[in-house]
């Protein structure tokens, strides 16, 4: 993996996955911190204690046309790579938080990348899923700006018309590029 | 900046669509899977469905499902993009790059002619 956006849009699939109603998607770039703050919290099918702790492994995996899951401990070791932290809490039939936590200025931390593209790709892929996603940068100065976008109202006012229908997609993609674009802007060191 | 888009507008687009598909003759359900587990996601398989997505909205293609799908054991086909054609059998192609994904969507979705050079047998 190349992107902190391609290991979200996995961590995502895996909520996804776990018959998830909601799944929030929080990226955190705060540079008066020197920090960049991921999670994915969903509320889908937990994991107990046990299980929690083995898809850290590589060698375990839910998965049965294979035995080896590396998604997770490939995100894990992403952020201790970069002095940041990892956890995963989980709690059967409530749900699923994976956080990760990188230092911005770590010369191993590996660029957030197209954030739009995973935002845009697991909206279209469950659209089911009532989606929440927040990207926040905060510069040196401690401002902050913000993009917040959910998919339920989206949703409400499309009915029964599918999101990859041409004209529906040109303005949903717009709105998600448009929003991280304006937010993005502001990230100079 | 531009304006932040509003939901009034999403209104007018979502009456439109409506309107196009009440008035197409329905060729039956065209469904395109992007298989998005790690193997595939890490081989390339956002920017496959970033490509298909593209095609949809320049070329105009109405009625289209897409969807995704876990791994499916054929990790170094990926990234694996399938087609199913109404009640045809579905077609399974590997290393579906961005490029193949426009000629996929082209050839197959929009004149049902597989693409039979990245096909996978199973």
């Amino acid at each position: 993996m190349r992107e902190i956006a391609l290991h979200l849009l996995d961590i995502a699939e895996n909520s996804a996955a776990a018959q998830s109603q909601n799944i929030r998607i929080e990226v955190h770039e705060d540079l008066s911190n020197d920090s960049l703050a991921t999670c994915v919290i969903d509320d889908g099918r937990g994991m107990d204690a046990q299980t929690a702790q083995q898809v850290q492994d590589p060698f375990y995996t839910s998965r049965t046309t294979r035995s080896v899951g590396l998604g997770i401990p490939l995100l894990k070791s992403a952020a201790e790579m970069a002095e940041g932290r990892f956890s995963l809490q989980s709690e059967p039939g409530k749900g699923t938080c994976v956080e990760a936590l990188f230092r911005h200025s770590h010369v191993d931390r590996m660029p957030l990348g197209d954030l739009s593209a995973t935002f845009l790709t697991v909206l279209i892929s469950h659209p089911q899923v009532d989606w929440a996603f927040s990207y926040r940068v905060t510069a040196k100065d401690g401002q902050s700006r913000d993009f917040v976008f959910e998919s339920a109202e989206l949703r409400r006012e499309l009915g029964d018309i599918s999101l990859t229908e041409p004209e529906v997609l040109t303005f949903v993609r717009g709105m998600i590029e448009e929003g991280i674009d304006a937010v993005t802007l502001q990230t100079v060191y | 900046m531009p304006a932040i888009k509003s939901l009034e507008e999403l209104k007018r687009i979502r009456e439109e669509a409506l309107q196009k598909k009440q008035m197409k003759a329905t060729p039956g359900n065209v469904q395109v899977i992007v298989a998005m587990g790690t193997c595939g996601i890490a081989a390339g398989a956002r920017d496959t469905m970033k490509s298909v997505l593209n095609f949809i909205e320049t070329e105009n293609v109405s009625g289209v499902t897409v969807t995704q799908t876990g791994c499916i054991g054929l990790c170094e086909q990926e990234p694996i993009l399938q087609v199913v054609l109404g009640d045809q059998p579905k077609v399974v192609y590997g290393k579906v790059n961005a490029q193949v994904a426009q000629k996929i969507m082209k050839q197959h979705v929009q004149n049902g002619q597989p693409v039979t050079e990245n096909m996978i047998i199973v």
